[in-house]
């Protein structure tokens, strides 16, 4: 067995609670801890995914316990491509709460966020569907810490609503793993695809009543429509370097259901054939739909990155609600695409808030007006999918894998006009807060700003605010953001490669079920 | 039996839906809490009932035997949800504290957050 598979989940399950027990009080070695074990995941995942890429699938057998019996750990193309994309984030989130301050404003932010990557990257790697279960467990409870972090009351109020909603999930998760328990006597998801794919078609009802209930689940955590309604508030409240962070937390539920209906109830299950993408695409539409006219729609713009986020997820959800090799191809590339764009979204969204307040409108001139400004037009090009970067390259990719399906008509128009809207949405918010503040008379609309940014801050950090010359590194990060976005339009062509190779492997899952119930690589 | 526990699932589930409706924190953490009862019974059951009979294999002769797999499930659930239950607690705790107000609802009519505070 190759231990290596098991580091990324072990590692930040030791360092939180060192910071947590030893470095307590002393910011800057958790600083340094915290950004050290980032980086040293962030190379164990990309040696995973070097050894992942040529298409074998490794089984990581928890206490050598043999799969049916213990918890595995898989990695395949697609958890390994997963795992990299986290902890990229979550190197580039960690630099820019440490530079912003973020990670000061209140107790433990390191520590939650390594519990929260161990949670992430647990919950990708896991082969085993209680497992997951308790992976998301992992993810969700460092998400509420994180969420309220630095406090405030309508922090605390979003945050409970968030918990709340949450936790119904994972009571659904849990029933829909009880139903199928008891109809196939595993867990395990190897075992589970064998024991469906042999179920006699009479005897299905309970099985496929659990596939809907797990479908759910996984679709309160991809925000789709009309399960969504936890997400506006949650990310627009949240401390916004953890919004740009839990842009990675939908997308485990879009891993989730790529993973399951193709592992388990995949196209070729006749019993389940068609369950999830019959219910799945008109609700990404609409999901869409509803995304982009809720940028359109918003005063404030945290709510609106939080809404181009379900914009994201509705194009996604598509691809992957096609369940063709093609489309599965696409979202992967989607994937990618939207984690990092979402991310720099809400980490500029988060500049702009602490420079002049959340509220769309004109003010006068911010500090770096100009910069912030470039970085805006980059990552609204990148959000609304225009070319030359990567979400144009990734929406022409869901619109071809489309062009056989019934519905093609509709999925253009949705995914065309879609776009339209959040770019009259985004090129809005940019025109008022960039461009109408400078005719504005500076002197007239000062006290105005200063009241706006104290209620802002509710009074936890207003010295950060008034500091005077903010650091660069959240500039450097947002830098490196984009280019990693322009790297992946650049690299167009051999990622998609990879994409393709990943979905052919979800396609013909027969490797990933004998690699597991054969016992692994030894 | 079955018919006992197949009701208590459902009035579980029926009470906890309900009360999770409600508008004040309090009856919404209790509704959390029955569900995970709820949960819990139905994850138990899913082994099959059987009573008085050990949870191993007898390889010498044929008892009757039950399925110990879902008991661990229970265990881990009842784990998760105890915490679970904690944080919501403390979290609940925290948004009324600071804002006089144990409402579910975000205040202002919903729109949420930022400089309107």
């Amino acid at each position: 067995m190759n231990h290596l598979v098991i580091a990324p989940i072990v590692l930040p399950a030791l360092v939180a609670p060192f910071i947590i027990m030893v470095l307590r009080y002393h910011m800057d070695l958790q600083r340094i801890f915290s950004v050290a074990s980032t980086l040293l995941i962030l190379a164990i995942t990309i040696a995973l995914g070097v050894q992942a890429a040529d298409g074998t699938v490794q089984v990581y057998e928890l206490g050598d316990w043999p799969a049916p019996f213990g918890i595995v750990l898989v990695l395949d193309r697609l958890s390994a491509m997963m795992i990299v994309l986290t902890s990229v984030l979550a190197l580039a989130v960690v630099l820019y709460a440490i530079g912003t301050g973020w990670d000061e404003r209140g107790a433990n932010f390191h520590a939650l966020f390594q519990f929260q990557i161990m949670g992430i990257i647990g919950a990708f790697l896991t082969g085993d569907a209680f497992n997951l279960f308790v992976f998301f467990e992992v993810l969700l409870i460092a998400s509420y810490g994180l969420m309220i972090h630095a406090g405030g009351a309508k922090r605390f109020q979003a945050g409970v609503q968030y918990v709340v909603y949450n936790l119904l999930g994972s009571t659904l998760f849990l029933f829909a793993l009880g139903t199928l328990y008891a109809v196939t006597g595993t867990l395990n998801m190897a075992d589970l695809a064998v024991r469906v794919a042999e179920m006699p078609a009479e005897e299905t009802a309970l099985l496929r009543v659990g596939a809907v209930m797990l479908l759910l689940v996984f679709a309160i955590k991809a925000a789709v429509l009309p399960l969504h309604f936890w997400l506006p508030a949650s990310y627009s409240n949240a401390p916004l370097p953890v919004a740009a962070l839990f842009a990675i937390m939908t997308k485990v539920g879009a891993y989730a259901i790529l993973r399951v209906y193709t592992l388990i109830f995949g196209p070729d299950v006749e019993v389940t054939a068609g369950l999830a993408g019959d219910w799945l695409l008109p609700a990404a539409m609409i999901t869409l739909a509803v995304g982009a006219i809720g940028v359109l729609g918003s005063r404030e713009i945290g709510r609106m990155v939080a809404f181009a986020a379900i914009t994201s997820m509705g194009t996604l959800l598509i691809a992957i609600a096609l369940f063709t090799p093609a489309s599965a191809g696409a979202a992967l590339y989607y994937i990618v695409h939207s984690t990092l764009a979402t991310a720099l979204m809400f980490l500029i969204a988060d500049q702009v808030m602490e420079r002049q307040g959340g509220r769309i409108a004109a003010r006068p001139v911010m500090q770096q007006s100009g910069l912030l400004s470039v970085l805006f037009f980059v990552a609204a090009i990148a959000m609304a999918g225009m070319p030359p970067l990567s979400g144009f390259v990734g929406k022409l990719l869901v619109m071809d894998a489309a062009r056989d399906h019934d519905l093609v008509w509709w999925i253009w128009a949705v995914i065309l006009i879609g776009s339209l809207v959040t770019i009259i949405g985004l090129a809005r918010a940019g025109t008022l807060i960039f461009w109408k503040s400078h005719g504005l008379q500076d002197t007239a609309d000062q006290a105005v700003v200063v009241d706006d940014s104290e209620d802002l801050l509710d009074g936890t950090s207003q010295a950060h605010a008034a500091q005077a010359a903010p650091s660069a590194l959240p500039l450097v990060v947002c830098f490196g953001l984009i280019g990693a976005i322009v790297l992946l339009t650049v690299f167009a062509g051999p990622l998609t490669r990879y994409a393709d190779a990943t979905a052919d492997q979800l396609f013909t899952p027969t490797a990933y079920i004998e690699t597991v119930l054969g016992g692994g690589q030894k | 039996m079955e018919i006992l526990v197949a009701s208590a699932v459902g009035v579980l589930t029926a009470a906890g839906i309900y009360l999770i409706l409600r508008r004040r924190s309090f009856p919404v953490i209790l509704g959390l809490s029955l569900l995970s009862y709820a949960v819990n019974v139905f994850l138990f059951a899913t082994g099959r009932l059987m009573s008085g009979a050990p949870p191993i294999l007898n390889k010498y002769e044929e008892v009757a035997y039950t399925d110990p797999l879902p008991q661990a499930l229970v265990l881990t659930a009842i784990v998760i949800s105890f915490g679970m239950t904690a944080v919501v607690v403390m979290i609940a705790l925290g948004a009324f504290l600071s804002s006089r107000d144990d409402s579910i609802n975000l205040s202002e009519d919903g729109t949420a957050a930022g400089d309107d505070a």
